[in-house]
């Protein structure tokens, strides 16, 4: 059966394309772009997206599913939930799971449990070192050929410039990028937010942003040495953003990620001890989310990435420095990335660069973050003008562990596809999928 | 202005009208101590519970007779290992304490923000005894009747703050308060206990000087902090010996204060090492008067939380 999404606002910077266009999809390909007025083929179901954008599906390059292992917080099922309400046709699944995925078996285990969850597409990413541990490799290979995408000790930092270095020449064979989770842990041991006059007030141990600086400052260096691509997580600081910003004017093949939580809140959120504000790397201080804020507006950052890292509620409901860090993400992240469409700071063809077009580019993802003839049909459709009220109460994840419970955000997601398939409606959006019952009646 | 605050969790928060108000209150009570029958009725029939979760005999007997001689009934609680190393976590320690109906809690706690935690949780009024790094707003109460009583006035002083900065709830306290009512602070100590940002703590009345020598320059009170060995997990600094030397207030030191400049200490007292016992025990010395006032602010504090007010209007009505 043939899909066409008609009618809507088609955007895909891979192809160049910004403008309204009909898609048409079969057997989970994109069959082909069709323009206004073109005669459409018959025997079709027809999705109706008048007034809405019609984007490649979106790709998150950093989600904590917590399955294996911590099951209560998390399973890849109910992640995949939260990530296609939110507009996530993909996820990218960080290996920090008891056990860690530092083998094929468990490659295999979450590719497995992701298939018979039938919603986002779930693409493993495996350790750099076994256990994460910063000292032997992981099998980089065998987890490769069993389907991961990138390497990532994400949550441990690759503690030394020599354990980084062979990771990097050893994982650039493989053509696969690696992911650090920046943060020099010895300037942050004991820390639990951002250092500055907030940790001062509160009496908090601080992670000073110096921290990351010189862990970002270290990759670069050794992505200079290695020749290895490398993909810095969530980056936090104005120094972090700024070492990418030179890497890249020298022509290193590094990338970075912000996350959502990190250009709208700043340190000043955890004055009331708010466990629902711990997170690493931390919310940072004004100046810091105003270089993140001008890193988006002039291309430095490549994609926008949850850092989804759900916390049951009761290891959150404890003393500030007894909580775990993390908060989920998947399902507010496109809400808050339209709030820099709608402050100016970036447009929408760079809001799906972001969230689609550069993810897949960046994890070398065939056939997806575009809507070319023969690409993956996952696409993920927005209203940019939906004002909605996000309540976690009704959160797909397993967990609640979010600071923006009951934030009033313009612009959504409000259906997703994955390989085809409609696996996400907004329930207000019935007149997306009452087309194909129009259609039916005018036969 | 009153004091309409449900819990005391910390100074920064206060209005300096609230802070004048508390220590006025603080005053009237000083004078019950004073009486050979040192008891009044004000709280009668009212429980206080003191939860201590870090080990203190200071505050925890200052506010265990300041509640007894308000006639409230004070119960004492050391949570040091008991119910936590069974697991139980903070929050339900505390919803247990306040199925028996207490009219106040005061907790201490290791953690900042823990009083925080269960004023957001729970329901009964909170005073702050001490959170981690964070407050400790009836050291500063106590500390600031005790200038007043001495210089008859905040306004206008100059007060050194000498030592861990960092890990102080008492410096914070203090320099909360301090600078609300006017005065200027000057903070100094070893560089790894004394961070040049700390200086942006509160929006002016506050400098951050290299030596203790530049922070005592003409200060009209010298707070010493005390060396808080239980929070040294890193060494910031190389040894005990090298802080006494280096950093420890001696007599010297005291003649470039003004002339009649009194001296502080919130204690326990490290003798020899952050201050000299010529010092600690010599006339300009304020430490035992600091003790007594604490009666008093804790009194204050309880009297306006613990259903003070209403307990007067019982005694007038009867």
């Amino acid at each position: 059966m043939k899909l066409l999404i008609a009618n809507g606002y088609l955007v895909d910077p891979a192809q160049g394309i910004n403008t309204g266009r009909d898609l048409l999809i079969e057997d989970g390909r994109v069959l082909g772009v069709l323009e206004r007025g073109q005669e459409r083929p018959g025997g079709v179901e027809i999705l109706d997206a008048t007034g809405l954008i019609v984007a490649p599906g979106f790709i998150d390059l950093h989600t904590h599913l917590r399955e294996p292992g911590a099951e209560y917080k998390e399973t890849i099922a109910s992640g995949a939930a939260a990530a296609v309400a939110g507009g996530w046709a993909s996820v990218c699944a960080m290996p920090n799971t008891d056990p860690v995925n530092d083998s094929p078996a468990v490659t295999r285990f979450v590719i497995e449990r992701a298939q018979r969850a039938q919603l986002a597409n779930v693409f493993p990413i495996g350790s750099i070192t076994k256990g994460c541990g910063g000292k032997e490799l992981s099998e980089m290979g065998e987890m490769k050929n069993a389907g991961i995408v990138a390497v990532s000790d994400d949550g441990h930092p690759v503690p030394t410039a020599g354990m980084m270095r062979r990771a990097m020449e050893y994982a650039r064979g493989f053509d696969l990028t690696v992911v650090d989770h920046c943060q020099d842990v010895s300037l942050t041991a004991g820390g639990v937010m951002h250092e500055g006059r907030w940790s001062l007030i509160l009496g908090l141990r601080g992670m000073p942003a110096a921290a990351e600086d010189v862990h970002v400052i270290r990759d670069c260096v050794l992505s200079k040495l290695t020749g290895a691509s490398v993909h810095i997580a969530h980056v936090s600081t104005s120094g972090g953003l700024d070492a990418v910003r030179r890497a890249k004017e020298m022509g290193l093949p590094v990338t970075c990620e912000v996350a959502p939580h990190h250009w709208t809140l700043t340190d000043e959120a955890l004055a009331a001890y708010d466990t629902n504000t711990k997170m690493s790397p931390p919310l940072r201080s004004r100046n810091h989310v105003n270089a993140l804020l001008e890193g988006l507006r002039d291309g430095t950052v490549d994609a926008i990435a949850t850092d989804h890292a759900p916390h049951h509620a009761d290891e959150k409901n404890l003393e500030f420095d007894q909580a775990p860090f993390g908060i989920t993400g998947l399902e507010t992240a496109v809400g808050l990335a339209f709030d820099l469409v709608n402050q100016g700071i970036i447009d929408l063809e760079q809001l799906v660069r972001l969230c689609s077009t550069n993810p897949a580019r960046i994890f070398s993802l065939k056939d997806r973050g575009t809507l070319a003839e023969n690409a993956h049909a996952d696409v993920t459709i927005l209203d940019p003008a939906c004002e909605w009220t996000f309540d976690a109460s009704t959160s797909k994840s397993k967990s609640r562990n979010t600071p923006f419970d009951g934030r009033t955000m313009t612009g959504a997601a409000v259906a997703t596809i994955v390989g085809g398939r409609v696996v996400y409606l907004n329930p207000n959006y019935t007149r997306i999928t009452d087309a194909k019952h129009r259609q039916a009646s005018a036969k | 202005m009153n004091f309409t605050r449900k819990h005391l969790l910390g100074i920064r928060e206060l209005e300096p009208g609230e802070i004048t108000h508390l220590l006025d209150t603080a005053e009237t009570f000083r004078d019950i101590s004073r009486r050979e029958i040192k008891k009044v009725p004000a709280l009668r029939g009212r429980t206080v519970i003191n939860l201590f979760f870090e080990s203190s005999t200071r505050t925890r007997t200052s506010f265990e007779i300041a509640a007894k001689r308000l006639s409230a009934d004070a119960v004492n609680i050391s949570v040091s290992t008991s119910s936590v190393s069974k697991g139980e976590t903070l929050l339900d320690t505390a919803r247990n304490l306040e199925a028996m109906a207490p009219d106040c809690i005061v907790v201490r706690h290791s953690m900042a923000g823990a009083p925080q935690h269960l004023a957001r949780m729970g329901n009964a009024p909170i005073v702050n005894a001490g959170d981690g790094s964070h407050e400790h707003p009836t050291q500063a109460l106590l500390d600031a009747l005790t200038i007043r009583e001495h210089k008859s006035r905040i306004e206008g002083l100059k007060v050194a703050i000498i030592g861990d900065v960092l890990h102080s709830r008492v410096a914070r306290s203090n320099i909360h308060l301090l600078t609300k009512l006017g005065a200027t602070v000057s903070v100094a100590g070893p560089g790894t206990l004394v961070p040049l940002e700390f200086g942006e703590l509160v929006e002016q009345g506050l400098r951050v000087e290299k030596t203790i020598e530049d922070a005592i320059e003409g200060a009209d009170v010298v707070m010493i902090l005390r060396i808080q060995r239980e929070r040294q997990d890193a060494a910031f600094f190389p040894s005990m010996r090298e802080y006494a030397v280096h950093f420890g207030l001696k007599p010297k030191h005291l003649e470039r204060a003004a002339e009649d400049a009194i001296v502080m200490h919130p204690g326990p007292i490290n003798r020899g090492i952050e201050m000299a016992s010529e010092i600690a025990d010599g006339g300009r010395s304020l430490i035992l008067d600091q003790v007594t006032n604490g009666v008093a602010v804790r009194m204050a504090v309880l009297y306006l939380l613990a259903g003070g007010g209403h307990a007067e209007l019982d005694e007038k009505g009867h």
